[in-house]
């Protein structure tokens, strides 16, 4: 029997196979197809050429994040388009405005998404999900349409690249610099159409929302989807979450890798995303050597870092303190929940009186939909995931990506600022 | 089929944030999309492609975003064809998808110039540059994907397997 990653022995197993190598096309069943109000409306005439019902009203979900609240008409429509499918074809899964949130934060809270499902998501970020050990990649709208009507697409079967984590996370280091330092040392091609498998001791050491993030950004190195094992923390959190039954996979021992990389966890430092590219990354000691970098506006949310955990270690930051006078924060919870959550904590608080906007769920800022575009020149520390040219606004914008507690702390100081050294 | 064009030269990195920015994303309409093609990094991309026209660039060209508005707004723009050392994978998928032509040669990535007058044979592969005299080969699509390209995309691909 040949040797197989974890995600090779998931497309398998939907694929109808007992054994997949990289490189082969395969056809495999889907568990959840999912697809938003940009994604979304433009697949529904697609859609309508080869089917009249989606394959499972289970199975399908479509989620109003982007552009939500509804930026302007055009948007508005789409948000329609979304709204009135999903009704009529009484998909289980409808996702409003007000109920739902930004869709790879949303589908794992509300237990949609579990272990061992083979996942495809109109949004480039749907490969967040296999922190929970599930395969979950993100693809077009021809595609999401194929998925919603027959609940099959074809695949090419990935190599891998496996990442070895061992050592203890430093205080004020999160997921996102790990991920960060990893896009920084591979590139933002070092994972084209390969998976990123996460394993080794350094694993446990990892939040589930340490996970997400990590998951979350696979794509900025290239990845077709990144996959942890799963463990304790993993059955918790979908216990918690989901009545879903789930599977687990494991790589076998003896599985081929096109490199491993082992990656020590307690030389991780606090990392920055320089612009224009994820994989521009800067640890906080060079930054801290270098000319201040002044800054005009604080994003922290995001698929990537709008969680429970990102914000409340972003709150710890800011509590009792000001944001500089220069910068503008906008505050993002990931959900609703998230968001009822920090009033009930008393996280709200501390942001609005911090002098932070504290905005409903949505993606707006992130793409320069809305609720934080960005004017020419400007700077912003952002915990979102891409910082290309134009991403948040005006050309001559820079984004700078960054962890919760470094947005926070540089909310603070006005500058790109060590979250190390916030109090001292 | 044939391609036959004048290059207009990119490098690596093309995401698709500057393909089609998001602020133009509440439509879906291909001819809105096209007139938004590249603004980001070439403002004068539109008004300078001629319909045949092919873009050649480096490694990872559509990285970014899974927004099929990308390959639709160039292909819709004109663009016959795109050559790049290497693709990011939701473009590619998305550009086959949509019948939208692509080709990995890290060569002719390398040698072909801003201007130069290209033609390309998608049966064979070959790429030649009419302006150096000189001829490259590309990687061919796999027979599966052959298919799914003479069947004029995934939809047609799926009507037909369902009979």
């Amino acid at each position: 029997m040949m040797s197989m990653t974890m995600t090779q022995k998931i497309l398998a197993d939907h694929a109808g196979l007992k054994e997949v190598s990289a490189g082969q096309l395969i056809e495999a069943k889907l568990d959840v197809v999912m697809a938003n109000d940009i994604t979304g409306p433009m697949a529904l005439p697609i859609f309508q050429q080869m089917a009249d019902q989606v394959f499972d009203k289970d199975k399908v979900v479509l989620v109003p994040d982007h552009f939500t609240p509804n930026k302007d008409i055009k948007s508005a429509e789409n948000s329609k388009a979304i709204r009135e499918f999903s009704l009529n074809q009484c998909l289980t899964h409808h996702m409003e405005q007000g109920k739902c949130g930004v869709e790879h934060a949303i589908l794992p809270e509300k237990g949609i998404v579990v272990a061992g499902e083979c996942i495809i998501g109109a949004d480039s970020h749907t490969c967040t999900y296999g922190a929970l050990g599930a395969f979950s990649t993100g693809v077009g709208t021809t595609d999401i349409a194929t998925g919603m009507a027959t609940g099959e697409l074809w695949f090419k079967v990935p190599s891998a690249i496996q990442f070895v984590l061992k050592g203890h996370l430093q205080p004020h280091v999160s997921g996102k610099d790990v991920i960060l330092h990893i896009i920084g040392r591979i590139g933002v091609d070092g994972a084209l159409y390969k998976s990123m498998e996460f394993t080794g001791e350094g694993v446990a050491e990892l939040s589930m929302d340490d996970r997400f993030t990590i998951c979350n950004m696979a794509i900025e190195a290239g990845a077709k989807n990144g996959i942890f094992p799963v463990d304790d923390l993993t059955r918790a959190y979908m216990d918690k979450h989901s009545t879903k039954t789930y599977k687990e996979y494991t790589a076998d021992e003896d599985a081929v890798y096109d490199e491993v990389v082992e990656i020590d966890l307690s030389e991780i430092m606090p990392t920055v995303a320089f612009p224009h590219l994820p994989g521009n990354a800067h640890t906080m000691d060079e930054i801290n050597a270098s000319e201040k970098i002044y800054i005009d506006q604080v994003v922290i949310g995001s698929c990537t870092n709008g969680r429970m955990s990102d914000l409340r270690k972003a709150a710890a930051i800011l509590k009792g303190k000001q944001v500089s006078e220069r910068v503008r924060v906008m505050v993002v919870p990931a959900t609703q929940k998230i968001f009822v959550q920090c009033i009930r904590e008393g996280l709200a608080e501390i942001f609005v009186e911090a002098g932070c906007a504290f905005n409903t769920p949505s993606c707006g800022p992130c793409m320069g939909g809305h609720m934080g575009v960005m004017a020419k020149g400007e700077k912003c520390v952002s915990t979102t995931n891409r910082n290309f040219v134009g991403r948040m606004g005006d050309t001559e914008a820079l984004i700078y990506l960054a962890s919760p507690e470094t947005a926070a702390a540089s909310a603070i100081a006005g500058y790109i600022a060590d979250p190390r050294k916030v109090g001292e | 089929m044939k391609a036959n064009g004048t290059v207009l030269k990119y490098g690596d990195n093309v995401d698709t944030d500057v393909i089609i920015p998001a602020r133009y994303l509440n439509s879906f309409d291909a001819k809105e999309l096209a007139s938004h093609a590249m603004v980001d990094i070439d403002p004068t991309f539109v008004e300078r492609l001629n319909p045949g026209d092919i873009m050649v660039a480096g490694k990872n060209f559509g990285c970014g975003s899974s927004r099929e508005h990308a390959p639709l707004a160039l292909k819709t723009a004109g663009v016959s064809c795109v050559i790049a050392k290497s693709f990011a994978r939701i473009f590619y998928r998305n550009s086959i998808n949509i019948g939208f032509a692509i080709l990995e040669c890290e060569e002719a990535a390398d040698d072909i110039d801003e201007g130069n007058q290209v033609e390309i044979d998608f049966d064979t592969g070959k790429i030649y540059n009419l302006t150096k005299n000189k001829e490259y080969q590309s990687q061919p699509f796999p027979e599966f994907l052959q298919k799914m390209i003479q069947a004029n995309g995934l939809v047609n691909y799926v009507n037909e397997k369902k009979g």
